[in-house]
């Protein structure tokens, strides 16, 4: 479990040729009975880990779709202890690595040892916190550490080169690379500096990069994964659980995990 | 005397502070540290500052000796800081000045900003109007009902208003909302944060623009007496007019200051905003500090009739003065704040923003364990001409 777990997870996606796809959910969005079966949905879809989100009040760091869900998993009670209780009981019917992700303060008020070892008995093998910056990381990472979970870094496009590699060597089971700016300006200008952004981050990790935020199409997951190792995709995915739109969801994931020739 | 040098290369007060944020927003924190250090250290900034705090804003602001309240009290000589003779009515403005000018010297053009009841977004309007930036303002929709002149005023001064519905639609969703602007046009646009909390190096750089507060007063205080006062005391939402007041002091042990919280309904209930007080800590807003929260780490509202202290977080160095114990934090509750408001008009002919009459309040109180040879000064942070229709409905239903 943790970092091996994700580790030879990925392998075996990446040996049989495929883009490692990691849908992102809202804990609690329609209830927390739902959350093992869209575990197990999202496995059997190939997806090559779940990224879990558990709500908070104040999410600075997310769009409008998954501020609502967070909303909405608040509203159902949702809390990290419950979250993992479910996790905990459904731990032997899954294969598929699960990630966390929640903001610093639940994390906090939980007490930090209390989670991570928490987490790693719930069978969780890596948590993203994404209002902990490299200068603040030590006083959770230390507790990750101890109990083996990957500690998931974020680079982001505005960061200069040197933070960058920084964040590449230190991140643990893959290093989510945030791929937009609000800024798009020109369509191709853009897609060539996410390129070099993102070839220069494979460069300096020694785990797989995948890219995430704004990733909403098959076609886009593509064209990310042939420059890294492949995406993290979350206001979509939650959008189209919310719609009920299962068929949607099977559709995104395999279209985007087997490699297709780009065409011009 | 003590020495106190906070915050740490970190952006550290002791066990609080610092820049807890998304790795988008690193780069422009480093960068506004940078050109902030710069900017300290030289000269014509300086130079414009002063000129415009004195030009524009009318500082230096009176330290007047409140004679009729004096003797009403029978106990200390009590002096008032003027910030409500300040353009716009408050000490806000000492710091959206100082930010705009560093928005300047950034090549930046763009300006974002939150609000809850609208001062500190008037006050942000203004300084955009006066150099000649473009403004927009984040605000609450429950809060945007509430304040409807003040949404006219920011608009007449040029500022787009954007209204937030998400969370509770009050101060901190505006917070949050501003954060995510600032992350999406992190290139071109700078964060006029309005008081001293959020990411390092916020608190520092509101806490040193509103010290002009704390500066004036020692040197007033001096001239008109002969020495320091006994006590200070300022009311507390985020902190920024008594962290401006406190800092010059902080070294000075003979100085006692006491912060005022709002106590709204008391806080035996759960309607009031009082985070030194009654809170707990925890990380919000990119700091770490007292908080508003529940078992979870959700964070709760905040509730006061003084829609300027109505914020679940307080600014992290006032977390750190609560813990060394060199500030003194206490509450005052909404029916003491609304009777000092009535007090302080009637005794000298001045109408406090309620915000400011929670100082008041407190200093009632402290005054009778004061003797006529000590000296009070109370920070009269703004001017309550927009409470007063407020005031007129409370007292009328009462």
């Amino acid at each position: 479990m943790g970092k091996a777990k994700l580790e030879s997870y990925f392998n075996q996606k990446q040996s049989n040729g495929e883009n490692l796809f990691v849908p992102y959910i809202m804990a609690g969005d329609g209830g927390l009975d739902v959350l093992n079966e869209r575990i197990l949905f999202l496995q059997n879809c190939g997806a090559a880990a779940i990224e879990i989100g558990i709500p908070f009040s104040d999410p600075v760091a997310d769009g409008p779709t998954i501020q609502a869900a967070g909303l909405r998993a608040l509203e159902n009670g949702t809390t990290i202890a419950n979250v993992l209780q479910v996790l905990q009981i459904s731990k032997e019917e899954r294969n598929v690595p699960i990630i966390l992700m929640t903001y610093i303060n639940p994390i906090y008020r939980y007490g930090i040892a209390s989670f991570a070892q928490d987490c790693a008995e719930a069978g969780v093998d890596g948590v993203i916190v994404p209002d902990i910056p490299i200068e603040e990381e030590k006083f959770i990472a230390d507790a990750f550490y101890e109990s083996s979970l990957a500690f998931i870094r974020l680079a982001a496009l505005t960061s200069k080169e040197d933070r960058l590699k920084e964040i590449a060597k230190r991140s643990e089971g893959f290093l989510y690379a945030v791929s937009v700016t609000g800024t798009t300006g020109a369509r191709e200008a853009y897609v060539e500096e996410v390129r070099a952004y993102l070839e220069m981050l494979k460069s300096y990790s020694s785990v797989p990069v995948l890219a995430g935020f704004g990733v909403s199409t098959a076609e886009q997951a593509q064209t990310l994964s042939s420059y890294c190792d492949g995406v993290i995709v979350g206001s979509t995915i939650v959008d189209l659980f919310h719609r009920g739109d299962i068929e949607g969801i099977q559709q995104l994931i395999v279209d985007s995990i087997h490699p297709v020739t780009i065409r011009n | 005397m003590t020495t106190y040098t906070m915050p740490d290369e970190k952006g550290r007060y002791g066990n609080f502070g610092g820049r807890f944020v998304p790795e988008l927003l690193m780069p422009a924190l480093l960068e506004l540290e940078a050109v902030y250090e710069e900017a300290k250290q030289d000269p014509a900034f300086r130079e414009s500052l002063d000129y415009y705090l004195k030009q524009y804003i009318g500082r230096e602001t009176p330290l007047y000796f409140a004679e009729h309240l004096t003797r009403k009290l029978a106990g200390p000589q009590i002096y008032l800081k003027r910030e409500d003779l300040n353009h716009t009515g408050a000490h806000k403005i000492n710091n959206t000045i100082g930010q705009a000018l560093l928005t300047k010297r950034m090549g930046k053009r763009k300006v974002v900003a939150e609000t809850g009841a609208g001062q500190h977004g008037v006050a942000t309007a203004t300084v955009c109007a006066l150099l000649d930036l473009d403004c927009i303002v984040f605000m609450g929709e429950e809060d945007i009902r509430r304040q409807k002149l003040n949404v006219f005023r920011m608009e007449l001064l040029g500022a787009e208003v954007r209204s937030v519905s998400q969370g509770s639609g009050t101060l901190k969703d505006a917070v949050n909302e501003a954060l995510r602007y600032w992350v999406n046009n992190v290139e071109d646009t700078h964060y006029i944060l309005g008081s001293v909390v959020g990411p390092h190096p916020f608190p520092q750089i509101v806490r040193d623009l509103q010290s002009v507060i704390g500066n004036e007063t020692k040197q007033q205080i001096v001239e008109q007496t002969g020495s320091l006062p006994d006590a200070v005391i300022a009311c507390v939402g985020g902190g920024s007019n008594a962290m401006g007041m406190f800092y010059p002091f902080v070294e000075e042990d003979d100085v006692k200051l006491y912060g005022v919280e709002a106590g709204g309904a008391g806080l035996e209930t759960k309607q009031h905003a009082a985070t030194l007080s009654s809170g707990s800590v925890g990380i919000l807003h990119g700091t770490m500090t007292h908080l508003l929260q529940d078992d979870h780490g959700q964070i709760e509202e905040a509730f006061s009739i003084s829609a300027g202290l109505d914020y679940p977080g307080v600014g992290p160095e006032h977390s750190h003065l609560n813990e060394t114990k060199r500030v003194n934090y206490t509450s005052i509750t909404d029916e003491e704040a609304l009777e000092a408001f009535q007090i302080l008009s009637k005794t000298e002919g001045i109408i406090p923003a309620l915000e400011s009459a929670h100082a008041v309040a407190y200093a009632l109180k402290l005054a009778a364990e004061m003797s006529p040879q000590e000296k009070l000064v109370i920070c009269l942070s703004g001017r309550g001409d927009k409470d007063v229709e407020q005031v007129k409905n409370t007292l009328e239903v009462n």
